[in-house]
């Protein structure tokens, strides 16, 4: 495990999974995803573990749900279709507090949409996109190596908090070949021994319960504050985001994902040019990297949002830094849409020359 | 007579809670826990099984049960039990499911749950409505039954035909065992009771798909009481709905 390999991020999102000890792999055929379940359905047999090719988006996330319950490490994986179809579970996962990993390698929509690349699912993963008014993790990769450090990591959220998580990544990142360094997998030495989960050994005093529903006056709030509780924790303790060229940078260009690494590449075009400009890269969505936003707009700077969408992480950063000025240029997903680093270069020499 | 010469010839089933259940009067969900109950005792599973309860009046079998249980979302639970059993191989695995979640929302994951021959056991409750609900027309509401979503009486020619789980799934190649059964006489809730037992060792000794469908009651929902709502499963459910065991792979 230590060779410098070349693959798919979507490769590196399965190698980094079984790697992080899961074993339990639940899945349903959709592009651009499926060379996760291509790589776990060969590589799982020879570990031990199981895969499933269910008979639905549903079922699979309904078999994690399972899985999780009896404690194990498990996964799905689907893209934007299916992760819709997959609302429902999700939103029982995170009433009945399952950990557990679902992979979304976005393709654009709504609908059937097409098979590209797309941010568009942003609100759906970040806001909870079931009912009932929850959160999950959500970890944005920019780089297939990020596909496997971050899937792992995921994994460990996911189980320190007995909240779901999510890796939000598009086609671009799944389906792009770049060198991997597929390091073993150490686990935190703070991760909770999973004493709630069922073994199947429950007596008449002793029982393990999984579940979500509580009828009892004021028991739902309860579990919802407590909720709550841990969100907030999380924003406290796990947040993540990356600067770069952030220290003299007058605009703060901001994005996640693909879409990061072609403002990345933006914002080196600028400051050959000599604008004084950073990029401000999100890893973590939900929690959302509020401070760092304050920290770059304390003197005056401006934020510059880029997403491919119409316009939906913006809406956060607004919220973090209200006396900032945060503009927003965005590409309505579909093919054709991806934006070029000289397209966003325009942007930011647009920005920059203005005042 | 002595009390020294009195011997017990029943008792609350070990796998059973001592405790009242929120059933209403007349409903057979009570006897069918208690059936279940005595097969887990039969084969002394109790401190193994792996409940898995569905959306719906029988979701609070948690409560009645000794055993550790997950609460499926609406007709998701073979599903949710397949990801169980993946985990606990060795541990046996049931689902209790009403009409509702079974043969409506949930006809996908029961039908590939049967036909993967997942090794575990399903008791399907079938009572021609949705209880917890209000009574309104399930997959199983009989021909010209009215319910409140049927104030008319079903009609087939528009809300099509109840449809026959038991044989449905006995015409898959997962399937190990598959029957129906009543709990209506004492005689059949013995029927019923052997039926439930087989389909735990089906699991537990076979390591193969069991399927019972239990005809039951909703005096409630039929706005019928208990006598009454009993005497229809004789009358009306059994003529549409044969009972008998329609697959054993064992026999």
């Amino acid at each position: 495990m230590t060779k410098r390999l070349f693959v798919k991020g979507n490769e590196a999102v399965a190698m980094g999974a079984l790697e992080a000890g899961c074993r339990y792999y639940f899945g349903y055929p959709i592009t651009p995803q499926s060379d996760i379940p291509e790589y776990i359905s060969r590589e799982m047999p020879a570990l031990g573990g199981e895969f499933i090719q269910a008979e639905s988006e549903i079922a699979s996330i309904n078999m994690l749900l399972g899985a999780s319950a009896c404690g194990a490490r498990a996964m799905t994986s689907s893209s934007s279709p299916g992760i819709s179809l997959k609302q429902e579970g999700i939103s029982y996962m995170a009433g009945s507090e399952c950990p557990g990993l679902i992979v979304n390698i976005s393709r654009s929509g709504p609908g059937l949409g097409g098979i590209d690349a797309s941010q568009a699912d942003y609100f759906q993963a970040t806001k909870g996109g079931g009912h009932g008014g929850y959160h999950i993790i959500v970890l944005a990769p920019a780089s297939v190596q990020e596909m496997y450090d971050l899937t792992m990591h995921a994994f460990d959220l996911s189980d320190r908090y007995r909240v779901p998580a999510m890796i939000l990544a598009d086609a671009v990142i799944g389906q792009m070949k770049e060198a991997l360094d597929p390091h073993p997998y150490k686990a935190p030495a703070d991760l909770p021994p999973k004493d709630w989960a069922l073994t199947g050994s429950g007596t008449r005093e002793v029982n393990k319960v999984v579940k979500s529903l509580y009828l009892g006056v004021g028991e739902l709030e309860q579990h919802n504050l407590k909720l709550h509780r841990k969100y907030a924790q999380m924003q406290e303790q796990e947040v993540r985001c990356e600067g770069y060229e952030l220290e003299d940078a007058q605009l703060v260009v901001t994005a996640y994902g693909s879409t990061a690494r072609i403002a990345h590449t933006a914002v080196r075009i600028a400051r050959r040019e000599g604008y004084k400009v950073g990029l401000l890269r999100p890893i973590t969505l939900f929690p959302f990297p509020k401070q760092a936003y304050r920290d770059h707009t304390a003197n005056g700077q401006k934020v510059l949002c880029v997403e491919l969408n119409t316009g939906q992480m913006v809406d956060d950063v607004r919220l973090a830094v209200p006396q900032a000025e945060v503009d927003f240029y965005g590409r309505a997903p579909g093919a054709g849409s991806l934006p070029t680093p000289e397209e966003i270069f325009a942007q930011i020499r647009l920005h920059c020359e203005v005042h | 007579m002595k009390t020294e010469e009195m011997k017990q010839v029943f008792a609350r089933p070990q796998a059973l809670n001592p405790v009242q259940t929120h059933f209403c009067p007349g409903c057979q969900h009570g006897v069918i826990h208690r059936l279940v109950a005595q097969a887990m005792d039969a084969f002394d599973i109790q401190g193994q099984t792996i409940g898995v309860a569905s959306v719906g009046c029988s979701v609070f079998l948690y409560g009645y049960f000794g055993i550790d249980v997950i609460e499926a979302p609406h007709g998701r639970a073979p599903a949710v039990a397949t990801g169980a059993k993946r985990v606990h191989p060795r541990r046996p695995v049931f689902t209790y499911q009403g009409d509702g979640d079974l043969a409506a929302i949930g006809t996908s994951e029961i039908l590939h749950t049967a036909n993967r021959g997942e090794p575990i056991t399903v008791i399907f409750v079938n009572n021609t409505t949705y209880g917890m609900t209000g009574g309104q027309m399930a997959p199983t509401t009989l021909p010209s039954q009215k319910t409140s979503t049927s104030p008319y009486g079903r009609d087939e020619s528009k809300d099509g035909y109840p449809i026959k789980m038991t044989e449905i799934l006995a015409g898959l190649e997962g399937t190990a065992y598959a029957a129906r059964v009543a709990v209506d006489t004492p005689q059949r809730v013995i029927q019923a009771g052997k039926a439930i037992k087989k389909a735990f060792q089906t699991q537990v000794e076979d390591n193969r798909f069991a399927f019972v469908e239990v005809l039951s009651t909703c005096p409630t929902n039929w706005g019928m009481n208990p006598l009454e709502a009993n005497a229809r499963v004789a009358e009306e459910m059994i003529p549409y709905f044969p009972l008998g065991v329609f697959k054993d792979v064992s026999a």
